[in-house]
């Protein structure tokens, strides 16, 4: 009866230290976030303005703003959307929809999370020896967007399957039951209803593609240009690759024009794909079948 | 020779094709169309038999109750009707289903086309996700009416026909989820009747609502029977009591043997006279 | 309304044709294009092998995989990749004390004892940190960290094997604690209020019953911040100094096989041997990645059919 009051004791004592241990790893977690937050912040904010925005770099990238990076940054965007929004949504739908439960679907499956570890880098060599060499596509937009196109699609597949998955079987066979054939009832009815998911999904992983450095490195973005893109085979600047030498491989840049270039960077991609997670999850809460 | 081939195979692609038979009920009141007759049928789920030897015939232009206790089989036995099983996959339907005379699992006959004829009602009220008049649309659409005037008088008399018109005629544009529980199960019956089926299957489609919605499924019931058979699988014994004209009572004795039918025959009959003694104690309430 | 009497039985049949024929076109498209991530993957690894093929043939894959120097310029040019190797290593264990403990401790935490509102902040801060692209760490790296490092340590330089596995072991963070989190909340309440109905305290609960519950989901989520430190490229290119030497210790300035990638493969000439070693190691990189990433999934699925039953 006497030992058991003490061990009770020690027990509490050892719960309450490892609440603190485990508690102030989430505090350095939010830490460091409002530390990434609140620097790119503090310290881009100041170098924003419309001048910036709409301009083009002078001197060496050392004045000027960063309107043909921003742009750059914009259709290449488009452009990977374009290509992957067809055929993730459509593998989605195959995934959800068709596929039967085999060794087939399960190797399908197994390539998908692969290809969603794959590093991007080596994204950056398949999309220089096939789209850029291969295809004589050259260092291009083009080249570019099909190399984050296949580095983009693990993420709207896996969110096209799932925001299909909450789409309560009864509205299929309805439809179904109507004499709608299987496609049809995924055109009209399915998809529709899964629309948002897939939307916010999509913009998550376009989000993801429009900050990726390693693969555009080696695909088509360009160091400096002096005009905008005219076509899908022209080279382009972007952002995260402007980041990257205004910080590296540009001397003397004034601190306010790389700042400002990766507060954009930032607000660009990171609030959106925010934007679009936060939005995901109150759908998928208020969404009540 | 080569005339009376032809002819035959017209004959049998008649009831999909509309000719000699119009999908308008007021003027098809006259044929007889839409019933069923059943030869030894089976179903299994997989390696499980799950319903076996069940013969009967379903008349037309008249309401069939399902009963029998939970998990006996009747969602299986009505999904043979419009095969929706097919959709389930690794189910196999054994025997013969005919409709009007055209056996509906041979090979030739699309899925799809029976379902136009054959419509169906879930458990629960399951309208998409769009407005009401995109739902009952839904069906002529995919038979190919495009025609604004045509689609509105067809939504119309659907409406009309499922008791909803008065109250959603002035929203039609609104959202199918603002109905109540009770108007989105009479809008899902209005748009399972858009499609003119000659069959309608109703899987308890009273089961999730309340009384007075329940009521106005059954009047709606009552409106519809003498131009569209019915098929319905009810648990409640005096709703089937009230509104059918036939019972087919089903039995699951014991989980090793597949389910059978015990007894069908005139409601009337059946509910005052069973003839079997499991029918009796299953419709007074003493198993099930 | 007359819906059918107009047509004739041809022009229905005619439809019914036509509609099969669409509906089969809609489902070898879809077929295909469910099939286009096994195609992707295969090309990955044959373009990967068929670029890296001449510098296998003329280097010979055991020599650059042992080889300690790694001097692709000089005359002779020597291809080493244990340089790279190790560096990546380096980096990569730097990075994996970071987030192993910080991310399972967070991710205990956050099932275990946080408040509802405690989770959905969390949530958001996780998103974030995954959604900011590793450019911007590498720059905040340059900005912050390098220089911090050289002073605390009294180093020549801030550019160390130290100061990038830093930086990775945070980029990896979001996902060890996302995946590890969903395999502790996937554990049964039940269990839970098994161990606290024997008396255990909430900690011990976690401790001796959900944790190992959820072993197999946290295992992997670990794999795949191994496989996500492994594979980045700019934050290491910006924050190691890109040393190609085999470090002693992790003071030292270190390159590893992305960052090596990614600074030489704008020099080289296309077609050349330092091209095709460079797929080389792109193929070495690949290997090692897969690896991680199938076995990452092989657990997690049997973790999935484990709570499924
Ligand atoms: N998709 C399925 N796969 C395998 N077995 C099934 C499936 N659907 C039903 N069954 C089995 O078939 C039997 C009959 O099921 P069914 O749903 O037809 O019963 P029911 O009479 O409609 O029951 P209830 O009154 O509860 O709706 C049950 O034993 C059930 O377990
Ligand atoms: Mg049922």
């Amino acid at each position: 009866m006497s030992v058991r009051p003490t061990r009770a004791r020690r027990a509490r004592l050892v719960e309450a230290i490892m609440k603190v241990v485990t508690g102030a790893c989430v505090a350095l977690v939010i830490g460091t976030a409002l530390f990434v937050l609140g620097k790119i912040v503090a310290a881009g904010l100041p170098g924003i303005s419309l001048d910036f925005l709409f301009s083009k770099p002078g001197m060496g990238m050392r004045a000027g703003g960063i309107f043909p990076v921003i742009v750059g940054t914009l259709m290449l965007v488009a452009l990977t959307a374009v290509l992957v929004l067809p055929l993730g949504i459509m593998a989605g739908i195959y995934l959800a929809e068709y596929a039967p439960r085999n060794l087939l679907t399960r190797i399908v499956r197994l390539s998908i999370a692969n290809m969603a570890g794959v590093p991007s880098i080596v994204y950056g060599l398949f999309g220089l020896a096939v789209f850029v060499l291969l295809m004589h596509f050259g260092k291009s937009l083009l080249a570019s967007a099909l190399t984050l196109t296949c580095l983009t699609l693990p993420v709207v597949i896996t969110s096209t399957e799932e925001a299909l998955r909450q789409v309560p079987t009864d509205l299929r066979q309805a439809a179904l039951a109507l004499g709608a054939t299987r496609w049809r009832a995924i055109y009209k009815v399915v998809l529709p209803a899964a629309a948002p998911g897939i939307v916010t999904g999509s913009i998550l992983g376009l989000s993801r593609a429009a900050g990726e450095t390693a693969p555009i490195l080696v695909t088509g973005a360009a160091f400096f240009l002096p005009t905008l893109p005219n076509s899908v085979f022209s080279q382009y600047m972007s952002l995260p690759y402007h980041l990257y030498v205004l910080a590296t491989q540009v001397p003397n840049v004034p601190p306010e024009i790389t700042w400002g270039t990766a507060f954009v960077l930032v607000a660009g991609v990171s609030v959106v794909s925010m934007i679009a997670a936060a939005w995901r999850s109150v759908q998928r809460r208020k969404v009540k079948w | 020779m080569v005339m009376s081939a032809v002819l035959e195979e017209v004959a049998m692609e008649a009831p999909f094709s509309g000719t000699g038979r119009s999908r308008t009920y007021a003027e098809g009141a006259e044929e007889i169309s839409g019933s069923f007759s059943l030869t030894d049928v089976s179903v299994a789920y997989g390696n499980e038999t799950v319903i076996a030897g069940v013969d009967m015939l379903v008349p037309s232009r008249a309401v069939t109750a399902l009963i029998g206790p939970s998990g006996c089989g009747k969602s299986t036995l009505l999904r043979c009707f419009n095969r929706m099983n097919d959709e389930i996959g690794n189910v196999r339907v054994g025997g013969t289903i005919t409709l009007d005379g055209l056996d509906i699992y041979q090979k030739s006959i699309d899925p799809v086309d029976l379902r136009m004829r054959v419509g169906q009602v879930f458990q629960r009220p399951n309208p998409f996700p769009m407005s009401i008049y995109d739902n009952v649309a839904f069906g002529p659409r995919t038979q190919g009416i495009r025609k604004r005037e045509e689609l509105d008088a067809i939504i119309e008399d659907a409406l009309r026909d499922a008791a909803l018109w008065e109250e959603v005629q002035n929203h039609l544009k609104k959202h199918a989820f603002e109905l109540s529980g009770g108007q989105q199960q009479r809008l899902c019956i209005a748009r399972a009747l858009a499609t003119r089926p000659e069959v309608l299957l109703m899987d308890e489609p009273a089961s999730a609502l309340d009384p007075i919605s329940t009521q106005q499924i059954e009047d709606t019931i009552a409106e519809l029977k003498d131009r569209v058979t019915i098929v319905i699988v009810t648990h409640n014994m005096q709703q089937a009591a009230r509104i059918s004209d036939q019972t087919a009572f089903m039995l699951r004795e014991s989980m090793d043997q597949p389910a059978h039918l015990v007894e069908v025959g005139d409601t009337k009959r059946m509910f005052t006279n069973p003839n079997d003694k499991r029918t009796e104690s299953y419709i007074t309430g003493r198993f099930g | 309304m007359k819906v059918t009497p107009t047509e004739t039985a041809g022009q229905r049949l005619g439809r019914t044709t036509r509609r099969r024929a669409a509906e089969s076109v809609v489902r070898v498209l879809i077929y295909a294009a469910g099939l286009l991530s096994i195609v992707i993957l295969l090309a990955i690894a044959v373009f990967l092998f068929v670029e890296a093929r001449r510098s296998i043939a003329e280097v010979g894959l055991g020599t650059m995989l042992t080889g300690t120097k790694w001097f692709p310029t000089g005359t002779p040019k020597i291809f080493g990749f244990l340089p790279l190797i190790i560096g990546s290593l380096m980096v990569t264990g730097v990075a994996l004390v970071v987030f192993v403990p910080v991310g399972i401790g967070a991710a205990v935490y956050i099932s275990e004892f946080s408040a509802g509102w405690l989770k959905e902040v969390t949530k958001t801060v996780i998103e974030f940190m995954a959604a900011v692209p590793s450019v911007v760490y590498g720059f905040l790296g340059v900005a912050v960290l390098i220089p911090w490092v050289k002073t605390a340590f009294g180093l020549t330089s801030g550019m160390t094997a130290l100061t990038g596995g830093l930086v990775l072991g945070v980029m990896s963070l979001p996902t060890v604690i996302s995946i590890s989190e969903d395999a502790l909340h996937a554990v049964p309440d039940a269990l839970r209020q098994g161990s606290l109905a024997l008396g255990n305290t909430r900690w011990q609960t976690a401790y001796k019953v959900v944790v190992p519950s959820a072993s197999s989901g946290i295992f992997a989520g670990v794999m795949l911040g191994l496989g996500r430190a492994i594979g980045e490229t700019m934050a290491v290119l910006m924050l190691t100094g890109n040393a190609a030497v085999i470090p002693t210790n992790i003071f030292e300035s270190v390159r590893t096989m992305t960052g090596t990638i990614a600074a030489e493969m704008g020099e080289v000439v296309f077609g050349g041997l330092h091209y095709s070693v460079l797929f080389s190691v792109g193929l070495v990189l690949f290997g090692i990645t897969f690896v991680i990433n199938l076995a990452a999934d092989l657990v997690l699925e049997r973790q999935r059919k484990r709570w499924r039953r």
